[in-house]
């Protein structure tokens, strides 16, 4: 089995393992902890389809997590206040809320990404970044939804045979659902589709060359990764039960590609290694100091300046061309 | 049928007119070389041909149909394929991989998202009896990065055949290469002539001598003359715009 391999395996074992054992030892907090980076992890795998695999900077994806947590938010708030019911949308069914929050972040990927794709550089990612602010402001100018101040969602999706308000089941989903976008994503770039991804990353115009609508290509991993992270919004919202506009801020954005570079880009693991490692680091710092938010920094700074290719180039993982 | 017409083709950038009133016709089947000094217009003519850049004006017929609108990937669809004078290949991808890209782009729609397409026989058998064509096979699973500047100029005739391409537009496939390398490649074209119709843009004037059925003479993005190598070896003009130039300095 090749080192990446065994690295995968190794760290999805004990992401599997480790929080259950906490919980049950009564340390609640750590799987609280647990579930927080796994679902971040998912949207850190999406954004790897298209960063690492696709080589497209986009400095947006923040903004699906909150289009998936507000799909849950949104129908949560009209169940209780009322409004909507017309249009079915007045309810916490994960029937419902889920295929939302999915198909609008879908949507929304589709819309701006048919703009965005057609730009490069410093421009794609200005303007990945400028549709995710829309996104904010569009959220923070509806009173109804607390604007600002966010809304709490009193009710999580109803779901068959899980209970959300468990947390060990909730951070089950979590894992499994983390589970299924690696496999997803691993499938997807190492197919014939993925294969034109790959290329049009190292080399556009030669692809282009040999016949391939690149664009199309591109703007379809797009939406696919799009998708998976407007999924993983809809765990974010279910978990924190309080959401707000700035779960879409730029910063969020650029902490989730600081997740996918700092644990390498396009690996399989590497998003959830990334994640793992943010996560843990902010909650150890923030703890032993107020001024935590310096130290943080520079320290993922060196790792993506002096470690090419994030943890999994430190532990000479990242070059085998499968997974 | 001609397989390759441009008629009165202009491309200026600002002041400079790069093809200018350019007008040329391939023959099926032929190798037809290009040749013309520095900044001649020679890299511009191959990039409107395949659909890279627009001509300001005039029209481009690809076996007798108008494809000067027709964007740059539909046109490789229709069996019109480029290699790059600077070598343009996917560096950070493995030699098979780049072939077997190639190949499958020649296969049918890529849109497939399931399969693993390293394990599809038809693409990479197809690949490797390529990369034993140009004299690779041994290097198929190296990163391309790794490999010389001549290995990257076969692998680029690698991709072109991939393509099955009618007309095969050859940018200096000979640029930078040493004399060893200079043979193989020559053999390698040699034994593709006939197979493919193929515009071949070269400098080295033994190269061109050795392989093309008809030249064509660049200057200032006019063709001066077209004929045979006796012929245009024997051109007044273009030995005073061109040939005599090239063998005073040397
Ligand atoms: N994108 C561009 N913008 C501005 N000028 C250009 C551009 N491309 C080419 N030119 C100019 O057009 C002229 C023709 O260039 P071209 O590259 O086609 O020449 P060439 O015959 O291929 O030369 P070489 O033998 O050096 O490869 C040159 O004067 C060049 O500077
Ligand atoms: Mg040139």
């Amino acid at each position: 089995m090749s080192r990446r391999n065994i690295i995968t395996l190794v760290v999805m074992a004990l992401l599997a393992v480790l929080p259950p054992v906490f919980y049950l030892t009564g340390n609640a907090f750590y799987l609280d902890l647990a579930t927080r980076l796994t679902i971040l992890a998912i949207a850190a795998v999406s954004l790897n389809l298209i960063l690492g695999y696709g080589g497209l900077i986009s400095f947006g994806h923040a903004a699906y997590l909150g289009i998936g947590a507000y799909a849950v938010g949104i129908p949560a708030h009209h169940w209780l206040y009322g409004g909507l019911e017309s249009l079915g949308l007045a309810t916490t069914s994960g029937y419902v809320q889920i295929p939302l929050a999915i198909g609008v972040a879908a949507l929304f990927a589709l819309v701006t990404g048919a703009i965005c794709l057609r730009t490069k550089g410093v421009y794609f990612i200005m303007i990945t970044m400028a549709f995710a602010q829309m996104m904010y402001y569009a959220i923070v100018s509806i009173e109804e939804y607390g604007g600002d101040d966010g809304l709490v969602i009193d009710s999580r999706s109803e779901l068959p045979f899980i209970d959300l308000d468990d947390p060990l089941q909730l951070f089950g989903l979590a894992y499994v659902s983390l589970v299924v976008a690696m496999l997803i994503v691993r499938m997807i770039v190492n197919s014939r589709f993925g294969m034109v991804l790959r290329g049009a990353k190292g080399n556009n115009e030669r692809v282009v060359m040999l016949g391939f609508n690149t664009y199309l290509f591109r703007l379809t991993a797009y939406v696919i990764a799009g998708a998976m992270a407007g999924y993983a919004g809809a765990l974010l919202g279910n978990f924190t039960t309080f959401i707000s506009p700035e779960m879409m801020d730029w910063g969020r954005s650029g902490e989730l590609m600081f997740m996918v570079i700092l644990g390498g880009t396009a690996t399989l693991v590497g998003p959830v290694i990334g994640a793992t490692l943010f996560i843990v680091l902010e909650e150890v710092l923030s703890s032993l100091t107020v001024y935590w938010h310096l130290p943080f920094g520079l320290l993922l700074l060196a790792v993506v300046l002096f470690g090419k290719g994030g943890i999994m180039g430190m532990l000479r993982a990242d070059k085998e061309d499968s997974e | 049928m001609t397989m390759l017409e441009t008629r009165s083709l202009m491309k200026s950038f600002g002041g400079i007119r790069a093809t200018d009133d350019l007008t040329l016709s391939v023959e099926p089947g032929e190798l037809h070389a290009i040749i013309g000094p520095n900044g001649a217009g020679k890299t511009t003519l191959i990039t409107q041909l395949c659909g890279s850049q627009k001509p300001d004006s005039g029209t481009i017929l690809y076996k007798g149909q108008d494809i000067t609108r027709v964007p740059a990937h539909k046109r490789a669809r229709l069996g019109i394929t480029r290699s790059f004078q600077i070598t343009s290949l996917i560096l950070d991808m493995t030699v098979i991989d780049n072939i077997a890209l190639a190949v499958q782009a020649r296969q049918g729609s890529s849109f497939r998202l399931v399969r693993n397409a390293r394990t599809i026989s038809a693409i990479r058998d197809r690949a490797m009896e390529l990369l034993t064509r140009v004299g690779l096979s041994d290097k198929a699973n190296m990163v391309t990065s790794a490999l010389s500047h001549g290995e990257h100029r076969h692998m680029e005739i690698a991709i072109a055949l991939a393509a099955e391409a009618e007309l095969m537009l050859l940018d200096e496939p000979m640029a930078g290469l040493g004399a060893e390398e200079t043979r193989a490649m020559i053999d390698l074209l040699n034994g593709i002539k006939g197979q493919h119709t193929i515009v071949l843009i070269e400098h080295d004037m033994d190269a061109v001598f050795a392989l093309a059925d008809r030249i064509s003479v660049l200057v200032y993005g006019h063709i001066i003359a077209t004929g045979s190598p006796a012929e245009i070896r024997a051109n007044k003009d273009v030995e005073a715009a061109y040939l005599g130039e090239e063998s005073g300095a040397a």
